[in-house]
């Protein structure tokens, strides 16, 4: 019987199915953040139970933690606990942490790749949405809430029901400036924030295969805001390429067998599944959101949508009500206040440097904060490596310490109430940024001209 | 846990799609470290911006069933947003339809989430609207909910409806399996995981 990647991994990993029960899914990984992880702990101390195979979990500090260089000192009271919490925890438990200044401490989506905790054909878990970022390594890889991580500390296991499938692929070839980043953005905006519910998508086409692994996790990453439970990509030769003599990625013989067993973890040919969409982005350019969710995604060439264009009008009212934007205007030209690049969306090195490319030799506008936010430690020593935190600097632009940041306004990264963010970050849902902000999503490239230019604009304009 | 079986109460009908755990718990109030607290700061953001948010309705505020459209929960997968809708006292929210881990994350904490037509829902919300004093029904066990004097079947996942009635808690069903998960681990787990 012919079946697809998705499948293949889920069937290899039900311990127990029976009708009318979800099943019970065993879990390679768990990887844990300060925000989600508190109250599992404790109520595994409070019932006496163990954590079964510690081995397979993985901690480190990102949403909470402030990216200013004095970044050990958290003045926020209640966010220093949660994250002295988790230390705390660690160490009780003997789980692996890669707190600040281990060299591996970042976002928790950046960091699982960086080190190979991220394989192919696994099951990965956090409490965290963007989990489905690992699913470019053809993991099956999802977020889940606090006592899921609990159940799976607790038992390896947890129960889900088993999703529908969902092969989306992109055709055709897109001009220079579009990205991965885009081509979600465009995903999103033709299925919607609901379209892929109760499914796992599998991406699929030349376009997907053209990717680099940064590209691949950025489009993976987002697949939670159409609402799906996952999105993975089958590995290939560019995956191998990644992780290899990644610190705990398989070695030597045994990187031999993993691979060759990775390398029959595609879709058969003619697997079917329960959906199918192929997203036409021949000549198709950048894209960016105008409203107060990701399907409110157009190009950035084109005009905001109508009032009656469709979907809920009270939405669309309220969206643009938020925004201070009119129907079928173009988004060019908008001046902005903020420029944010991180996030487990694009915080990864091959991002920096397309910022980089662009900034170097020009600077940030005057009227402009520009964040530039590595995902991970690794990444920031990658970035002054090769320069770029020179080119960054001399462009007027903060080159900061890793973490989440102004993706989600929990720690001191902030955009200020009525400002305008363009951010490479993956919610432009109300107060996403801070209170009363405004934020639109792009890629890390249309953020880097449009902080150059002070509004809104492509690469292609500079 | 706590059991469910019949609830009749008032409604707050919130009037929009895509419902996101963003505005049901603002991410600055993620940081305690225990599961108590967040039911003050439930839609704090839109009940700042918008004087007459639903919640700042006396009429309305001390509904114990939530009413809304589709795709409720999207967004981060954050269990403070059941956490939160739970301890403002509301104990059943009514929708079209709910996102993936909203959705099991309302599971595990007897939060029960009932799903019925578009249609049926854009009535409801109107007329609740309207009349802030319409009481809504919601018996498990049967599997009907009834306002206005119309009555519904929905349907209910049987594993989730045995535990809601029971108050029975996933890690123990999932420790039951402890053999189960040994002999899986035995045969399955080598060096390529």
């Amino acid at each position: 019987m012919t079946q697809n990647i998705i499948n293949k991994i889920w069937q290899s990993h039900v311990v127990q199915s029976k009708p009318d029960f979800p099943d019970t899914l065993y879990i390679d990984r768990i990887l844990l953040h300060e925000v989600t992880s508190a109250q599992a702990f404790a109520e595994l101390k409070q019932r006496g139970i163990p954590i079964r195979n510690k081995q397979n979990l993985l901690a480190t500090v990102d949403h909470s933690i402030p990216t200013d260089k004095n970044r050990a000192v958290i003045v926020d009271e209640i966010a220093r606990t949660q994250v002295d919490t988790l230390r705390a925890n660690c160490k009780e438990t003997g789980v692996t942490i890669y707190d600040i200044e281990s060299s591996h401490q970042g976002i928790v989506h950046v960091v699982g790749p960086e080190l190979g905790f991220t394989l192919p054909g696994t099951t990965i878990i956090c409490g965290d949405s963007h989990t489905s970022t690992h699913g470019a390594f053809g993991a099956l890889a999802f977020g889940v809430g606090t006592s899921e991580i609990t159940h799976a500390m607790a038992s390896s296991c947890i129960l889900q029901d088993k999703p529908k499938t969902f092969k989306v692929e992109f055709k055709g070839m897109p001009n220079q400036y579009f990205t991965a980043k885009d081509a979600i953005l465009k995903l999103i905006s033709v299925i919607g924030i609901g379209g892929g519910k109760g499914c796992v998508i599998e991406y699929v086409g030349e376009y997907i295969r053209s990717l680099s692994m940064e590209g691949r996790m950025t489009i993976c990453n987002m697949s939670i805001e159409c609402g799906a439970r996952a999105g993975l990509v089958a590995p290939d030769a560019t995956t191998f390429a990644y992780l290899q003599g990644r610190q705990y990625a398989p070695q030597g013989a045994a990187w031999e067998r993993a691979k060759a067993e990775w390398s029959a973890l595609v879709s058969d040919t003619g697997a079917s599944y329960d959906h199918e969409i192929v997203i036409d982005i021949e000549g198709a350019g950048p894209m960016l959101t105008w409203g107060i969710n990701p399907e409110h995604a157009i190009a950035l060439s084109g005009q905001t949508p109508a009032l009656d264009a469709g979907g809920d009008r009270a939405t669309l009212e309220k969206a643009y009500a938020y925004t201070g934007l009119t129907p079928g205007q173009s988004l060019k030209g908008t001046p902005i206040d903020f420029a944010f690049v991180g996030s487990c969306t694009n915080g990864r090195i091959e991002d920096l440097r397309a910022v980089a490319k662009i900034l170097d030799g020009r600077k940030v506008s005057s009227r402009v904060t520009m964040y530039i936010v590595p995902g991970s430690e690794q990444v920031m020593a990658q970035a002054q490596a090769e320069g770029l935190d020179k080119i960054f600097i001399a462009a007027g632009a903060d080159f900061r310490m890793p973490g989440c940041s102004m993706c989600l306004a929990m720690n001191p990264d902030k955009v200020p109430e009525g400002k305008r963010c363009v951010s490479t970050s993956n919610r432009n849902f109300i107060g996403r940024q801070g209170p009363n902000s405004i934020t639109h999503l792009a890629s890390p490239q249309t953020t880097a001209a449009s902080a150059v230019l002070g509004f809104i604009a492509s690469e292609e304009s500079l | 846990m706590q059991k469910f079986t019949t609830l009749t109460s008032p409604v707050i009908p919130l009037n929009l799609d895509n419902v996101d755990t963003d505005m049901i718990i603002p991410a600055q109030h993620l940081k305690s470290v225990s599961k108590l607290g967040f039911g003050e700061h439930v839609f704090s953001a839109l009940r700042k911006m918008y004087p007459d948010f639903i919640l700042n309705q006396p009429a309305y505020n001390t509904g114990k069933i939530l009413l809304s459209k589709a795709n409720f929960g999207c967004g981060s997968s954050r269990e403070h947003a059941v956490w939160a809708i739970q301890q403002y006292g509301i104990q059943a929210v009514v929708c079209s339809s709910f996102s993936d881990i909203f959705f099991n994350n309302a599971a595990k904490n007897c939060l029960l989430l009932i799903s019925l037509p578009e249609e049926t829902i854009a009535k409801w919300i109107d007329a609740s609207l309207a009349d802030s004093s319409l009481a809504m029904t919601i018996d498990l066990e049967a599997q009907k909910i009834s306002f206005m004097g119309e009555t519904h079947s929905f349907k209910y996942d049987t594993f989730r409806k045995h535990c809601l009635i029971n108050g029975l808690d996933d890690l123990d069903y999932l420790l039951s399996q402890e053999k189960d998960i040994t002999a899986y681990e035995q045969k399955h787990c080598n060096i390529s995981r």
